[in-house]
């Protein structure tokens, strides 16, 4: 269903952390209703920024450390990602022009 | 960007907007639903288990339901759009609707169906808090809750619910209700009093959310003496209503003082011609799948033959024209 890649705990370093260009992690779960109405967009939006943000998904039930690590207490959670640094989160589920914008600024 | 030309125009996608578009399709209006870009499914997409959706004897998963409900709209032929409403125009005889990529719908009849968000608690540290220990889904972030101790707040069937379902996680759960008594229905209210693992915090309201950078309690005040007593919890689960989600139309179709559209019962018509209205965002009764799935039947048929008039109107002006030519 999903073309977004998969990152887990063994290769948020490589993926997210070190990656060349912007990231944006999204932090699901298959339980979670609003997870699910937000995968299509989010998959827009990886066609739209190709070469230019990276959308990758990290699975919360497989992956406790990555988890922890953000904090997340809810999920859908968005993390942006620039140079190996959070900048900015998002939780929960929300319409195309709020994600436009928060990925404009991790470009800007 | 193009108009698009279509006979009916559906806002909104649970029970009753892919009810209605079910019907609609039917009816061969071939609807165009708009879905929504992240609430597609609508209210039940983030429940578990619905126990009392007829036809389902062992219940069926709020999510799943309503991948059936779109499922089956599709079969007839309803276009499901996974965009959000941003404008309309309701006025006349073409309806302008507006989506967040700039799409353009030309309808002649509209049905309502955007149904209800959460209530918020109202309180000063709820947004900051909002995703670090106050979430609006248990089925969402029960787990992450593990061993500790939370708090639920309300006295309706979802309460219910959301505590029931969090004793999966966590170490205890207070429910926190502001009168002597639940709302909810006797079986589900006698579930949570039997729990082992909840306790009930009655006549008790919350008053202050506590926590730098996450939630580490919670304050109640009790709502007849004014006292107040701090309550350990890493997170507080509101369920304490909905209201409608009527901004997109407001000063548009007329709406009550807490914004539920106002419809001319038995039927579902607003106050403007050709914009029909169903679900929750109509409901302050009910609020059941069952009864948003019902209404919105019924919007599909009033819409259906709201359009057969328009088309037999047509029919008759252009006799007269031609016996006058």
């Amino acid at each position: 269903m999903s073309t977004l890649t998969a990152v887990t705990d063994a290769t948020f370093q490589a993926e997210v952390l070190d990656s060349e260009i912007p990231v944006v992690v999204d932090i699901w779960a298959a339980w979670c209703g609003p997870c699910r109405q937000v995968a299509p967009l989010l998959e827009q939006l990886a066609t739209e920024y190709d070469g230019r943000v990276k959308i990758v998904k990290v699975d919360a039930d497989q992956n406790p450390e990555t988890v922890t690590a953000a904090g997340v207490t809810s999920i859908p959670t968005l993390g942006f990602y620039r140079d190996g640094i959070r900048t900015d989160v998002l939780i929960g589920a929300h319409p195309k022009p709020v994600m436009t914008e928060k990925i404009e600024a991790l470009l800007a | 960007m193009s108009i698009q030309e279509v006979e009916l125009v559906i806002i909104g996608s649970g029970p009753a907007g892919y009810t209605a578009a079910m019907y609609a399709a039917r009816a061969e209006l071939a609807p165009v639903v708009i879905a929504g870009s992240v609430t597609a499914g609508g209210a039940l997409m983030t429940t578990t288990e619905v126990e009392n959706f007829p036809g389902f004897v062992e219940g069926v998963q709020g999510p799943a339901l309503m991948e059936s409900m779109r499922a089956q709209a599709e079969r007839f032929g309803a276009c499901i759009l996974l965009d959000d409403a941003t404008r309309v125009d309701l006025d006349g005889h073409v309806k302008t609707i507006e989506t967040g990529a700039g799409e353009i719908f030309h309808a002649r009849a509209v049905i309502l169906a955007m149904g209800s968000a959460y209530r918020k608690l109202g309180l000063a540290d709820e947004e900051r808090l909002t995703g670090r220990g106050v979430s609006w889904c248990a089925t969402c972030d029960g787990f992450f809750f593990r061993e500790q101790e939370i708090v639920v707040v309300g006295g309706g069937d979802s309460a219910m619910e959301e505590a029931l379902f969090l004793t999966r996680f966590a170490s205890k759960v207070t429910v926190v209700h502001r009168r002597g008594e639940f709302r909810a229905s006797k079986i589900m209210a006698q579930r949570v009093l039997d729990h082992p693992k909840i306790e009930v915090a009655w006549n008790s309201e919350v008053a202050i959310l506590n926590g730098a950078e996450k939630l580490e309690s919670v304050t109640l005040r009790d709502t007849v003496s004014g006292a107040e007593k701090e309550v350990t919890a890493t997170g507080v689960f509101v369920a304490i209503g909905h209201d409608p989600r009527s901004e997109l139309v407001a000063g548009l179709v007329a709406t009550d003082a807490g914004g539920f559209v106002l419809v001319d019962h038995p039927s579902t018509r607003t106050n403007i011609p050709g914009v029909f209205a169903a679900g929750d965002l109509v409901d302050h009764t009910y609020r059941q799948a069952i009864t948003a799935a019902g209404t919105g039947c019924a919007a599909a048929q009033d819409a259906q033959h709201f359009l057969t008039a328009l088309e037999n109107e047509a029919v008759t002006l252009n006799e007269t024209e031609e016996v006058f030519a």
